[in-house]
């Protein structure tokens, strides 16, 4: 039984309007968190600092962080894409251009984190 | 004019001319979270990497990174991101709060806008002032 039809619509707008939300929320968070920090303690050396990315579980915050960052940078990107961009074919090709970046930045991100120190 | 003078068919805005745009308070709020959204994507995020690169890469490489941050024009550089997060965060929770059908009425919206712009300005001011 057919209960539902849609014919048209990509149908990624109300999912990605939750992920821009619910990404906002972990920045926020973990934004509170490194001030809550740095006041705590009354600045941030560099002692301290390597200390925090020694503690796996702020090196997974981090982690996190920047998930939430990269993808909603892409939502809000592809926003302004959509908006402005009408030549369909520079708009993939800017499109393109941008997840390229992200996912370059996602990868710096992990060799940052775990990355082997010399 | 009049619902009788008015055309069947509402003339819609087919195109976004930004320069003939008059925005009021909350569309100022709202392309700001746009322009400050893409000044951090463009530049904020890579700068982003390459200082906690290298502020953990060495005590040496911290140290650096500190005396490069503290040239005048590295600081104004760093107080305008400063101000796009700032604003990008305040505006992104009043968009929340919107979502939550919170102060959505004209009035509430247009003085929520207005705080959104003097608490961001309010903060920068507090990051500049720690800068120098």
């Amino acid at each position: 039984m057919v209960t539902r039809r849609q014919a048209v619509g990509a149908h990624y707008g109300l999912k990605d309007w939750l992920v821009q939300r619910v990404t906002a929320v972990l920045m926020a968070l973990y934004t509170l968190l490194v001030l809550a920090i740095a006041l705590w303690n009354g600045g941030i050396d560099h002692a301290l600092w390597k200390s925090l990315f020694a503690s796996g579980a702020f090196r997974l915050a981090s982690f996190l962080f920047m998930v939430a960052l990269l993808y909603h940078a892409w939502i809000g990107v592809r926003d302004i894409f959509m908006d402005y961009i009408k030549p369909v074919g520079l708009r993939l090709a800017l499109e393109v251009a941008t997840v390229a970046v992200l996912v370059a930045y996602l990868g710096w991100t992990i060799q940052l984190l775990w990355g082997v120190k010399a | 004019m009049s619902a009788i003078e008015r055309p069947v068919v509402k003339p819609r805005p087919v195109y976004l001319n930004l320069v003939k745009i008059r925005l009021p308070l909350p569309g100022i709020v709202s392309i700001l979270h746009r322009v400050s959204g893409a000044v951090l994507f463009l530049f904020a995020i890579p700068l982003l990497l390459a200082g906690v690169g290298a502020s953990l890469a060495s005590a040496e490489s911290f140290a650096a990174l500190k005396g490069f941050a503290s040239h005048p024009l590295a600081k104004l550089v760093l107080l305008g991101f400063a101000w796009a997060y700032l604003h990008h965060f305040c505006a992104g929770i009043r968009y929340l709060l919107l979502d939550l059908h919170k102060g959505i009425e004209l009035a509430p919206a247009r003085q929520s806008s207005v705080v959104v712009l003097v608490v961001s300005l309010a903060l920068t001011l507090i990051v500049g002032v720690r800068l120098w």
